[in-house]
């Protein structure tokens, strides 16, 4: 074990899997420099620039460069470098990628990762701060990873280079120079197992990426003050889902908190909340609360910024909403849930 | 120069295709074969010259007009029809059909829907194959109406900043869909739009096979060497509609008597055979394709379970 930041996490991991395999490469804008947080720093000087290519501003093209050399043997990470960008990656993403396999009848298999970061809070404005993962797994065939540290990011990239499908690893930038202690070689973490950081009989509070940390001081608050016991769970990987160890949980507590840093509309804990509603229904006291942003872009005034940040404070709000259902006449609308 | 050998293995390729496509053509007004067909009668011969002159490690890639392309690489035309009637012997289980054909035994990496969308990825299969240092070739085929979207821009100008071994081969119809060149863009030849990246184009008439089929070669054994990219324009006849029920309210009827002169299976065979040769060689691709329509109609559908079991590779 040592001490890393999730960014040197990454970089670790994607300099093991190249040097353990000389099918894996590394491209995407600026990755031989290092891009604009070093997540693939010296990697070009390690590796070559043969195995770390720069390449122009095309995303489209950059995708479909790598959906190509994965279908004929290599596993390529190719680095989109704001989540935001993604959109010009789309339809190689999403058109060819995603369903390769399964248009040649399971002829070709599209081993990829598509790296890529996302999340406000660093003034970047709204075209360089979304959170646009509940896409992503609204298409059958990729497969999506959010890790929320350093140590899980390791182990998650490792399996998600490891598998013979494409894979979009979101990160966030919040949580880049955030430190932590990870194995040394990183060792791989299954895609699809939830991990439960906290254990709680009171409320399940299901946290992504960035609010997983948020979570956990929620629920220390929520104990310290209250003597309220959360069950705070980080599914780790959206798709595949890990929906049992989250079920299992909730039909313990009987309330359950969604909580995301996307916009909360349509976002993927619209998803988790329907899928725990059939898995768990009898047990449920308190309908699912969901945490998420506002249905607006996310502005750049610092203020309005913190403002639009979901966080703690509206994970405690819907915790409380979920522990006192029925008590008050509280309107799901009033807490900022729905848009 | 093509020679007598290369010259009837050619003619017997656009047969096959052009006896298949007119055979779909019918399977789809009663249908027995399913979803959008895109056919590429008139243009059969760039598809022959091409993949004639490939190895089955080679890759090539399609967009829309995919049935040719797949044929002249070696798909076994059986399994293309009952790919395209849905079936469970077909190339992909009936899952793929006709826009999503898939014989990766035989190089043929893949058609895609999405106009321009085959371009970055034949380019990807050239990459691996420069790092892995083997002398096969990427081929990707597309047309003119690809040229406008941005994939082919971006595309274009990665391969040329790589250098790899990919050949693009455009067939310049004069449509892109319903609309004419003219009418999508300033620039009459494709060759023109790569002109200012640098590398080898040439434009040759699309129904002049022994034409395309020496530039292709001559692309094809620098490629091998890890020359690249290369782009060959043909400029080929679209004798159907888009797809298969297009009014063509679009089409100017004097083109319909052009269609005699630019007939690439008429061309070739005037230059290069006697009538009772080329008859044969028809009537062979004949009783080929009649087989096929019996050898689908003889496949099962797949069980349904077959769509969730194929999402993800295990």
């Amino acid at each position: 074990m040592t001490e890393a930041t999730f960014v040197e996490a990454v970089n670790r991991t994607l300099a093991h899997a190249m040097r353990e395999d000389e099918r894996v490469i590394v491209l995407g804008e600026d990755v031989a420099e290092g891009g604009p947080y070093l997540v693939t720093a010296r990697l070009a000087e390690e590796f070559g620039r043969e195995r770390v290519r720069n390449t122009p501003i095309s995303e489209g093209a950059v995708c479909g460069v790598a959906v190509g050399a994965a279908q004929s043997g290599l596993r390529p990470v190719v680095e989109i470098m704001f989540i935001d960008f993604i959109t010009l990656a789309l339809d190689q993403l999403v058109n060819q990628a995603a369903k390769a396999h399964f248009m040649s009848g399971g002829q070709l298999s599209v081993p990829l990762v598509l790296r890529t970061q996302g999340g406000s809070g660093q003034r970047n404005g709204a075209q360089h701060s979304q959170s646009l993962e509940a896409w992503l797994t609204h298409v059958p065939g990729l497969k999506v990873v959010m890790p929320s540290g350093a140590g899980d990011a390791a182990g998650l990239l490792m399996s998600a280079i490891a598998d013979p499908n494409p894979v979009v690893f979101v990160e966030n930038k919040s949580l880049y120079f955030r430190k932590e202690r990870v194995p040394d070689p990183p060792e791989p973490i299954p895609l699809g197992q939830a991990r439960t950081l906290r254990k709680g009989h009171d409320v399940t509070i299901v946290a992504l990426s960035r609010l997983v940390e948020d979570a956990m001081q929620a629920a220390e608050r929520l104990a310290n003050d209250t003597g309220i016991e959360a069950e705070v769970i980080d599914p780790r990987t959206l798709v595949p889902l890990d929906l049992e160890t989250l079920a299992q949980s909730v039909r313990r507590t009987g309330r359950a908190v969604v909580a995301h840093e996307a916009v909360t509309a349509g976002g993927f804990g619209a998803e988790l909340a329907a899928q725990l509603q059939a898995a768990a229904f009898d047990y449920l006291e308190a309908p699912i609360q969901r945490v998420g942003a506002p249905y607006t872009p996310v502005p750049v005034s610092p203020p309005l910024e913190d403002a639009y940040r979901p966080g703690a404070e509206q994970i405690i709000t819907a915790v409380n909403i979920a522990l006192h259902w029925g008590e008050y006449d509280v309107e799901p609308w009033e807490h900022g849930a729905i848009a | 120069m093509i020679d007598g050998e290369a010259a009837g293995r050619l003619l017997r390729t656009m047969w096959r295709i052009r006896l298949f496509e007119e055979r779909v053509a019918q399977l789809k007004r009663t249908l027995v074969v399913h979803g959008l067909i895109h056919l590429s009668i008139g243009g059969e011969g760039v598809a022959a010259a091409v993949c004639g002159q490939l190895r089955d490690d080679d890759a090539v890639y399609s967009g829309h007009r995919a049935h040719g392309h797949a044929i002249a690489k070696g798909a076994p035309v059986d399994r293309v029809m009952a790919e395209l009637m849905g079936r469970v012997d077909g190339l992909c289980k009936g899952v793929g059909g006709s826009m999503h054909l898939v014989d990766a035994e035989h190089g043929f990496m893949g058609a895609t829907g999405v106009v321009g969308g085959n371009l970055p990825m034949a380019l990807g299969t050239a990459l691996a194959r420069h790092l892995k240092g083997t002398d096969q070739v990427s081929v990707v085929f597309f047309g003119d109406g690809a040229v406008q979207a941005g994939h082919f821009n971006e595309t274009i100008n990665l391969a040329a900043l790589w250098r790899l071994p990919v050949i693009f081969v455009c067939e310049n119809n004069g449509f892109a869909e319903f609309t004419s060149r003219e009418e999508h863009s300033t620039i009459e030849r494709v060759s023109d739009v790569v002109a200012p990246y640098g590398f080898a184009r040439e434009t040759v008439n699309g129904s002049d096979v022994p034409a395309v089929y020496e530039a292709f070669g001559r692309f094809l054994s620098e490629a091998r060497a890890g020359g690249g990219p290369f782009l060959l324009e043909c400029l080929t006849y679209r004798r159907r509609g888009h797809y298969e029920g297009d009014q063509q309210r679009y089409r100017d009827p004097a083109a319909e008597q052009e269609w005699s002169e630019r007939d690439p299976i008429a061309r070739l065979t005037e230059h290069c055979f006697d009538d009772d040769v080329a008859a044969e060689i028809e009537r062979e691709a004949a009783t080929e394709i009649e087989a096929a329509v019996r050898f689908a109609r003889d496949s099962p559908f797949a069980d349904p379970g077959i769509v969730a079991e194929l999402v993800y590779a295990k």
